[in-house]
């Protein structure tokens, strides 16, 4: 007997097929077989009511930090993987800057098998760029590729050595996989623990310039260009690295570019008070920074809104603010967020962010799914766009708890998240 | 005393969340203090039977010696804790010092710490009063009203006084304690010194940037002189000492073309030969020991007025009444 569910009469946005409709979604052992109206089903289907909320392919982000292995205290894989399952993501693409590094297939096979394990979203691991994430010799690639891993980084280092940077992007053409980056010049960065302007300055804590982001963005679109490699460029957050990023696209660089859901609504001024849960890199700017990100992610220069959920332990971010590590948390929180103060404050539509939170994440990873197209994964999205919910990290799946959204009022329920056509989380 | 009633709040962490009359009632309460360690008797029973504990993450003579001359002066019970050979420099952490120290239902903590924010952190999670005795390049505040004080005693109200800070701003809480005191109480502040010391940013708080110490007195009523770190030619913000002293340093030559009489304060210790030389420093220009003694009464003022004690009876409290 066959596994079949059928999401009844939601409206079903999939901008990969154009959609957007009131629609049934037949789904039957593990993939989309049909999508359309009043549709026919046997007696055996699971039925969802899905009147009044929101059906879209599952969400897919692809910059998460599950700290497995070395640091469980803060996660671990299977935690990440339900926490995301809960934010209504199917699939997260696993940071490499983990103890010991996931530098070796051996690794890369572990974090694939603990995400099978999980059961909850799909977790797919990303390699390191270098060995040991220690910027000078390029990382057994081709093996971790055929491990499992989708693209490479050394997120958290920032290779700074631009010949390193041009053999990773020519390596890695053989292998179809992008090379994620996170631009910063740390020479000019390297003191810093928040933006470099007003607030900085007041507080008395060293920051770091935009030019620091700048520098290393344009750096990466030249080697880009220069090599036809393709570059993700990782939470864009600065004015000059947006419009550097559109100029790139429209000269026909290979590049794909991050928004993060915090550097499209905080400034500089939620660091105020020494809040170390508003402390990451890089760091919030001003808001002439955020009005170019969001003009970015509505243009389409930023394609991709990924969370970069980096948890931290309670008692680590319970320090001096210089003492803090920076990151937060972003997995169950993400849609609320982009909801309430970007789509419902117009700087996107609705098909808009399911193309940049689903669609176009999984198109640049080459990940499964990101489409309702009939014969595709059946990760599937379901959501009340209007339910309203007060974030309160104490309930978060997540292990840790760091985010500087506790509190706030956010729009945007996920009711059910389907992976492989198997509900992994209903709320 | 009424613990409830402070005229500052619970703590003081900084000038910048400080009004004018908070700033002016500090200055003023200091005023009958001055007098306490004139006496051939320094003690007042005003803080008798308060416990204060002086933690400080950081070396300092000056500000602790300081501190403790005004605590003891009040007649407070008074524990001084540095970090070397403490359990905090065997990697306990501010939380669980904090914790401990409210273990102990201590009254008051004075706190000098290398973190910016650090003083805020403490005052958030105890309920003693907490006073920043330095935190990071952050704020000094104590230092800030003392330096205030001095200029007062001198130039009389601070209102329209044009006060250059000269020096590595860009790493000093001294600096920004009193650009943020001198701002509220009216002054035109400036900040002069190499550009890689002295951000352009500054201007966004409201003060004039020099660039060149011989613009500077030419504009300034009062300089404030600040120590150059060793540690800052290390990290290359300037090339040599000798070459910051050729350029930036406050030198008598410098000060004979100044149009005023200038007041000179350095918040110490002093690279003499640096950023000042010995002969400003000794000069008649000089008001850097009155600072010194300023200090003591305006430690004593900041406790007395954290304690709950009033403004308008610190001269009462002093002859041992009730306040």
């Amino acid at each position: 007997m066959s596994a079949k569910t059928v999401l009844q009469g939601g409206r079903v946005i999939d901008p990969s097929q154009g959609l957007d409709g009131v629609h049934d979604v037949l789904l039957v052992d593990g993939v989309v077989a049909e999508v359309g109206t009043a549709l026919s089903v046997s007696e055996d289907a699971r039925r969802i009511d899905c009147s009044g909320l929101v059906v879209t392919p599952g969400l897919v982000d692809v910059h998460v930090h599950l700290r497995e292995p070395g640091g469980e205290h803060k996660e671990t894989i299977a935690s990440g993987a339900r926490a995301a399952a809960a934010g209504g993501f199917t699939s997260i693409c696993a940071m490499p800057n983990t103890d010991p590094a996931i530098d070796d297939p051996a690794t890369v096979g572990y974090v694939v098998a603990q995400g099978r394990l999980a059961g909850a979203a799909r977790v797919y691991p990303v390699g390191c760029i270098s060995k040991e994430r220690k910027g000078e010799r390029l990382a057994l690639i081709g093996e971790m590729v055929e491990a499992g891993a989708v693209a490479i980084t050394d997120d958290g280092s920032p290779v700074m050595d631009s010949g390193l940077m041009r053999l990773a992007l020519l390596y890695a053409q053989s292998f179809g996989i992008p090379v994620a980056d996170h631009p910063e010049d740390l020479t000019l960065s390297g003191r810093g623990h928040m933006n470099a302007g007003l607030v900085s300055t007041r507080l008395g804590l060293p920051g770091k310039p935009n030019a620091a982001e700048d520098i290393h963005i344009v750096r990466d679109l030249l080697l880009a260009e220069l090599t036809g490699g393709h570059i993700h460029l990782q939470h864009i957050s600065t004015r000059f690295g947006v419009e550097s990023i559109r100029q790139a696209k429209a000269r026909g660089v290979h590049v794909t570019a991050e928004a993060s859901p915090h550097h499209l609504v905080l400034t500089e001024r939620a660091v105020e008070g020494y809040r170390t849960e508003a402390k990451m890199n890089p760091p919030l700017r001003t808001e002439e920074d955020v009005a170019a990100v969001r003009a970015g992610l509505a243009d389409g220069t930023l394609d991709t809104i990924a969370t970069d959920h980096a948890p931290h332990h309670y008692d680590e971010k319970e320090a001096a603010f210089a003492d803090a590590p920076n990151g937060i948390v972003g997995l169950e929180t993400a849609l609320g967020v982009v909801l309430t103060r970007v789509v419902g404050e117009g700087v996107i539509d609705l098909p808009t962010m399911v193309e940049r939170m689903s669609c176009q994440p999984a198109r640049a990873f080459g990940l499964p799914g990101g489409t309702l197209a009939a014969g595709s994964v059946a990760d599937v999205t379901v959501f009340d766009p209007e339910a309203v919910w007060t974030v309160d990290p104490a309930r978060f799946r997540s292990k840790s708890h760091n985010t500087p959204f506790g509190g706030w009022q956010l729009k945007g329920v996920v009711r059910y998240t389907l992976v492989g056509g198997r509900s992994v989380f209903e709320g | 005393m009424n613990q409830t009633a402070s005229a500052l709040g619970k703590d003081l962490v900084g000038l910048e969340s400080l009004s004018r009359q908070q700033i002016l009632a500090i200055l003023d309460t200091a005023e009958p203090f001055k007098e306490i360690s004139e006496r051939r008797i320094k003690k007042v029973p005003v803080l008798r039977g308060k416990t204060i504990v002086n933690l400080f993450f950081e070396a300092s003579t000056r500000t602790r010696v300081s501190f403790e001359f005004a605590e003891k002066r009040l007649s407070a019970d008074t524990v001084n804790i540095a970090a070397a050979g403490s359990s905090v420099s065997k990697g306990e952490t501010l939380v669980d010092t904090a914790r401990n120290l409210e273990a102990m239902r201590i009254d008051m903590v004075v706190i000098r710490h290398g973190a910016s924010g650090a003083a805020r952190f403490l005052a958030d999670r105890i309920p003693s009063n907490v006073v920043n005795a330095g935190d990071g390049s952050h704020e000094h505040p104590t230092q800030g009203l003392l330096d205030m004080l001095t200029i007062r005693d001198h130039r009389g109200p601070i209102d329209g006084l044009k006060v250059c800070i000269v020096g590595d701003v860009l790493h000093s809480r001294v600096a920004r304690s009193n650009i943020f005191g001198l701002l509220k109480l009216g002054a035109e502040v400036a900040v002069c010194g190499p550009p890689t010391l002295v951000p352009r940013g500054f201007r966004d708080l409201g003060v004039e940037v020099f660039t060149r110490v011989e613009d500077a007195i030419q504009w300034a009523d009062v300089l404030n002189v600040l120590r150059l770190q060793l540690e800052r030619m290390e990290a290359g913000y300037v090339p040599s000492l000798r070459e910051y002293n050729r350029v930036w340093g406050v030198t008598n030559a410098r000060l004979e073309k100044a149009p005023k009489d200038i007041l000179i304060l350095h918040p110490g210790p002093m690279n003499r030969g640096v950023e000042i030389d010995s002969d400003v420093a000794d000069g008649p220009h000089a008001v850097i020991l009155n600072q010194v003694t300023n200090g003591v009464a305006v430690r004593m003022a900041v406790l007395y007025l954290l304690a709950g004690g009033q403004p308008e009876k610190a001269e009462a409290a002093k002859q041992g009444g009730d306040t």
